[in-house]
C-alpha cells in the first residue's frame, strides 16, 4: 500500500521543517508532502531542508484549495492512503501509525485523529472548545452517528475517498464540510484518540472576530451538502 | 416626482458614460458591460418616457411612476449583482483548478528534471 503523509502549510517557517523532520522519524521511508499555499517566508526552503518534497501554489488558495492540491497529485500519483498532518506541529507525528492502522483494519474511507476519544481536550481553546460542542450537535442527525472531534484536521483518507476529495472538496474551512460530503457518498469514517500539542510558532487563522464568519460558513456548506443528500449508510 | 424623475435619467447617463469608459480602457470586458448598459438605457427611457412610466406603474399596482421606476431599477440592478455572483464564483473555482493544475505541473516538471539529473550522473 503505498502511503503520503500531506503537510498543508501557510507561512510555517517556525514549524514545519520540525513536524517533516518528526514524520521521517516516525515512518521512515514513507514520502512527506509538503504542500505550500503560496507562503510569504521560507516555508518551502525549511520543508525542504528537511527532507520533504514541496508542492508549491502560485497563488493563495486557503486552506480546503491547498489540502485538496495534495489530494489532487496523491490521486494522480497512485497513492492509496494519505494522511493529513497540519504544518504547525499541533499534530503529534507519533500517532499516524495508528491512524493507518484504523484506515487499513477498518477498511474505511476516512480516519479522524481525535482529540477527544479519550476525554482529553487540553491544548483546545474556548471558542473552538464551544465550537466543536455546537458542531457535533448538528452533525449528530446529519451522519447518523457521533463525531467526537469535527474539526479536527488530523485525518487519513484511502483511494476511495482521496478520488471523491481530488474532485470535490470544501475550500475554505473543509473538515465539518468534508464529513458531510463523505456521508453524501455513503462513506465511513472512524475516530480515533491522538495527541494534540500547542501550536509551535505563529498564530491560529481562527481568531475570535472570524470565529462567526466560521459558523456561519460552516453551516452554509452543510445546509447546501444536506440538500444534495444521497441517503445514510446503514 | 419630476424631481426624482431627473435625478434617474441624469444617473443613468452617468452609470452609462462610467461603463462605457470603462469598456474603452479595458477595465470592463464588453460583454460584462451589456446588462449595464442596458439597465442604464431602460432606466433613461423610462425617466423621460412619461406615458410608458404611467403604464408600467399601473401594470405593477402603484400610484406614482418614480416609484415604479425605482422598484423596476432595484430589480434590475439585483438581477445584474445576482449574474455577475454567478460569473464570479465561476471564475474563482476557474483560478483554483487552474492554480492547482498549475502546481502539479510543475511539481511533475521538477520530478522529471532531477530524474534526468539523477540518471545522467
Amino acid at each position: 500500500m503505498k502511503l503520503l503523509i500531506l503537510i498543508p502549510a501557510f507561512n510555517e517557517e517556525g514549524a514545519v521543517g520540525g513536524v517533516v523532520q518528526e514524520v521521517h522519524a516516525v515512518m521512515p521511508g514513507v514520502p512527506v508532502l509538503v504542500v505550500d499555499d503560496c507562503s510569504g517566508d521560507a516555508t518551502i526552503q525549511n520543508a525542504r531542508n528537511a527532507g520533504a518534497r514541496v508542492l508549491g501554489l502560485p497563488a493563495h488558495l486557503g486552506l480546503g484549495g491547498c489540502v485538496q492540491a495534495g489530494y489532487r497529485l496523491a490521486f494522480e500519483l497512485g497513492y492509496d492512503n494519505v494522511i493529513r498532518v497540519d504544518g504547525d506541529g499541533q499534530h503529534d507525528p507519533r500517532d499516524i501509525p495508528k491512524i493507518l492502522e484504523a484506515l487499513e483494519r477498518h477498511n474505511c474511507e476516512m480516519v479522524i485523529g481525535s482529540r477527544f476519544v479519550n476525554g482529553g481536550s487540553e491544548h483546545t481553546g474556548i471558542l473552538r472548545a464551544a465550537g466543536i460542542v455546537f458542531f457535533r450537535a448538528i452533525l449528530r442527525p446529519i451522519l447518523g452517528r457521533p463525531v467526537r472531534d469535527p474539526t479536527s484536521g488530523f485525518v487519513g483518507v484511502n483511494r476511495t475517498a482521496l478520488a471523491v476529495f481530488s474532485r470535490t472538496f470544501p475550500l475554505e474551512y473543509p473538515e465539518i464540510e468534508a464529513l458531510v460530503v463523505l456521508q453524501r457518498k455513503k462513506f465511513r469514517f472512524v475516530e480515533v484518540p491522538c495527541r494534540m500539542r500547542p501550536r509551535r510558532t505563529g498564530r491560529s487563522t481562527i481568531t475570535a472576530v472570524k470565529s462567526l464568519y466560521y459558523i456561519v460558513h460552516v453551516m452554509l456548506g452543510v445546509f447546501v451538502n444536506v440538500l444534495k443528500f444521497e441517503g445514510r449508510r446503514k | 416626482m419630476d424631481r426624482l424623475l431627473t435625478i434617474l435619467a441624469w444617473f443613468s447617463v452617468l452609470l452609462g458614460v462610467l461603463v462605457l469608459t470603462s469598456v474603452r480602457r479595458a477595465h470592463i470586458r464588453v460583454e460584462y458591460s451589456v446588462s449595464w448598459l442596458g439597465a442604464a438605457a431602460a432606466l433613461l427611457v423610462l425617466s423621460q418616457n412619461r406615458t410608458l412610466l404611467e403604464r408600467m406603474a399601473v401594470s405593477l399596482g402603484l400610484a406614482d411612476g418614480a416609484v415604479a421606476l425605482l422598484t423596476l431599477a432595484g430589480g434590475v440592478f439585483l438581477v445584474v449583482l445576482y449574474r455577475f455572483s454567478l460569473i464570479i464564483s465561476r471564475l474563482k473555482d476557474s483560478n483554483i483548478a487552474l492554480v492547482q493544475r498549475l502546481a502539479i505541473l510543475e511539481f511533475r516538471l521538477e520530478s522529471i528534471d532531477e530524474e534526468a539529473q539523477a540518471a545522467g550522473n
